[in-house]
């Protein structure tokens, strides 16, 4: 019997979840809308003042990019609990942490980087600080993938429950807090045009941490949850 | 209590009625449940402690035929062989064994429940492991396609595999090739 690399194994599950994204573009879609209608709902609210707004919008930003993520952790594994997929992929003869990874990040790219890439445009409509929008790129690039990692955790562990979804918030919310507090500390540091290494370092630790341990968690979650 | 040995060759078909515990039976042999109490060994080591080798000699298909609405049966079967390191190159013509040819390209989505068991199914032509558990694999499937089946389960017996099946219908098999494991209700 020929072995799977791990690098075959992971490609394969990267490129699988990205093709049934691709034609099931609502996935990917319905999210981002989301993030951008919960932005623009805020000046509607708050008005207009520049000074509020940009006093605001780090906030703003991390909080709707949170929700964003949470409203698309369902794809992660519910369908493939579902339909059977993932039983045999967990029966399938490669570790587990490799294909629990692939799924994250294939989740990542079809949520965390569309996030990314529309933050800028959000922040202008905010009056974000102009000294803040390399802040605001940064800890969104180390701090989705941590989105993802952890909500990942919350959604292997209510993957069997029939209504999960309040749930999985309850789980997830909590989290993300240490996340939302270093973003947005950096991005208002930045805006003073202080030095904001000391957030960014911590928000990379959180990154690494999480990288290395949430495959583990959700593995173990997956196996308790099709037990 | 059970104690079984299932050896190569063994074609064990699991009976009982509804909620006597077949299915349960299945997922804790193939790994997917865990026991309250015992272990089930392969080659005389842990399933837990060896997984990737069990794994390596395992093809389990459960109630879900696992395939992907969203993909073509080819796609589907493709993955599913891909994933288990085989030569996801025949696909198509592993497709044609189980009466999906012309089908290929047509998503899983507008195909039949018995179609996509069948493309679940199909891996069993290349599967290159040694036991073969299968939870009603004939579910939804024709009669000439059930005969294929069989032959396919006989065929694999004497390569030196078994297969472990629950089903409700008798085998058309010999019966002297097909072991039988009825299983109980048991009150507390």
């Amino acid at each position: 019997m020929t072995q799977v690399s791990y690098r075959a194994a992971f490609g394969l599950i990267v490129k699988r979840d990205l093709m049934i994204a691709f034609r099931h573009r609502d996935d990917i879609i319905n999210p981002l809308l989301f993030f951008v209608i919960v932005v623009t709902l805020f000046p509607l609210g708050v008005g207009p003042e520049s000074t509020t707004l940009s006093r605001i919008a780090p906030g703003i930003i991390w909080v709707a990019a949170l929700l964003a993520t949470l409203l698309s952790l369902d794809r992660l594994f519910k369908y493939d609990y579902a339909d059977g997929s993932l039983e045999q992929m967990l029966l399938s003869p490669q570790p587990i942490f490799i294909l629990v990874l692939a799924k994250i990040v294939a989740h990542w790219l079809l949520t965390g980087l569309p996030l990314i890439l529309i933050a800028p445009l959000l922040a202008v409509l905010l009056h974000l600080n102009e000294h803040s929008y390399g802040a605001l790129m940064l800890t969104l690039l180390l701090g989705t993938p941590v989105l993802s990692l952890l909500g990942a955790i919350g959604v292997a562990l209510t993957v069997g429950i029939k209504k999960g979804g309040v749930l999985l918030s309850l789980l997830v919310l909590p989290l993300y807090i240490p996340v939302l507090i270093f973003a947005t500390s950096a991005i208002d540091t930045a805006a003073m045009n202080l030095p904001y290494n000391g957030q960014l370092a911590i928000i990379a630790a959180i990154f690494f941490a999480s990288l290395t341990l949430a495959p583990f968690a959700v593995s173990a979650a997956l196996k308790v949850s099709t037990n | 209590m059970l104690d079984i040995n299932i050896a190569a060759g063994d074609i064990v078909q699991v009976e009982g009625p509804n909620g006597a515990g077949k299915t349960s039976l299945l997922r804790i042999l193939s790994g997917l449940s865990q026991p309250y109490d015992g272990t089930v060994y392969f080659q005389n080591e842990s399933i837990t402690q060896h997984r990737e080798t069990f794994h390596q000699n395992l093809l389990y298909l459960g109630h879900l035929p696992g395939v992907k609405d969203e993909m073509t049966a080819q796609e589907n079967l493709e993955f599913n062989l891909a994933l288990h390191g085989l030569n996801s190159a025949t696909a198509e013509a592993t497709l044609a064994e189980v009466n999906l040819l012309g089908f290929e390209d047509a998503l899983a989505a507008h195909l039949s429940a018995g179609q996509h068991r069948r493309i679940s199914l199909a891996r069993l032509w290349q599967s290159q492991a040694k036991i073969w558990i299968l939870d009603e694999p004939f579910t939804a499937i024709d009669k000439l396609g059930v005969e294929k089946l069989e032959q396919l389960f006989l065929q694999h017996a004497d390569n030196g595999g078994c297969v472990i099946l629950t089903t409700h219908q008798d085998l058309s098999l010999p019966a002297e090739r097909v072991k039988k494991l009825t299983l109980a209700y048991r009150f507390y």
